[in-house]
């Protein structure tokens, strides 16, 4: 019983605040309704008993994405009334793909599903008591998919350096310091020598 | 009040036929297209999870995780190519974005 309300809250909170994060006026407001059905959507994992990665959810997505997002959204100075023409105008075509999509989709996931093994399942099955979600999931990643868990991490890592190099800039007329330059000095080009002759001395403009 | 894998299925259906239903109202505006594919992507989490639970299987949780690194990924590049872009042209109207065809 408590679970079922617990199921249906997550669920309509998820459900309505997606909806909010597409058809909200302001883009900032869109960021704020995607954290929070990433919230909902991390509740919906706890009921399923996933709770590593309902963590995971809120710790990647509303800790990292989000807010990356939200900088984004807050640092580009956009007009976004200009970005909303054409909402009305699409919104039907939108509508009738909607519609179709998520028939089509229940249709099928309902017919597949009720002829499979999960049909007669009443609630999500409970992992054994000694062994947690945690190392449930740990055993099974560092073993069978420790090949793929290593390719996420280059994945990761190719995404950072892509962001870094398409981001940076270096601004002329900035003085930077140049280490190599630096260390590579040696006593010969250190100093020069000019061959000033006695008496008559050098001008400034000479020392070019 | 038993709550089945239907339930769960139909909530991730709605989420995602609301992604979609995102990237096409919101043609102009590529922030809240790459929201929108954050949602379709979460739907997709909830699909593998929901079996998961429901079968007793984790490799579905397993292959969630990874769903959530090529989202996080992606995220990334797509924002760090949007702030080039506005960089470049001062506007981040992606209706006429053929400047990027290279």
């Amino acid at each position: 019983m408590l679970q079922g309300i617990a199921f249906y809250l997550m669920a309509a909170v998820a459900v309505g605040s997606a909806l909010l994060v597409v058809t909200a006026r302001n883009p900032v407001h869109s960021v704020l309704f995607l954290i929070l059905a990433f919230f909902s959507s991390a509740g919906l994992f706890v009921l399923l008993g996933a709770e590593f990665l309902a963590m995971l959810l809120v710790v990647v997505y509303v800790g990292a994405v989000a807010v990356l997002f939200l900088f984004v959204v807050m640092m580009l100075d956009v007009d976004f009334v200009r970005l909303r023409e054409g909402f009305a105008r699409y919104l039907p075509f939108a509508l009738v793909i909607a519609a179709v999509l998520l028939v089509e989709m229940i249709v099928i996931s309902f017919a597949v599903v009720s002829g499979g093994a999960a049909a007669d399942a009443t609630g999500p099955i409970t992992f054994t008591d000694d062994v947690t979600n945690v190392e449930t999931i740990g055993r099974v990643l560092y073993t069978d998919y420790v090949y793929i868990f290593q390719a996420a991490g280059i994945v990761l890592l190719i995404a950072m350096i892509g962001a870094i190099v398409l981001t940076l800039r270096h601004k002329p007329g900035i003085k930077r310091q140049n280490v190599g330059e630096q260390v590579g000095r040696d006593a010969r080009t250190a100093i020069e020598i000019k061959g000033a002759t006695t008496g008559s001395g050098l001008r400034p403009e000479d020392l070019r | 009040m038993d709550i089945s894998i239907h339930h769960y299925l139909a909530v991730a259906a709605i989420l995602f036929t609301i992604g979609v239903f995102g990237i096409f109202v919101n043609r102009k505006n590529i922030i809240v297209i790459l929201m929108s594919i954050e949602l379709i992507l979460l739907a997709v989490n909830i699909n593998f999870v929901a079996f998961s639970a429901y079968l007793n299987d984790v490799q579905g949780q397993i292959m969630a995780m990874f769903v959530l690194t090529v989202a996080a990924a992606e995220a990334a590049v797509g924002l760090a190519i949007l702030v080039t872009f506005f960089r470049n042209r001062g506007d981040i109207a992606v209706d006429d974005a053929s400047v990027m065809k290279g």
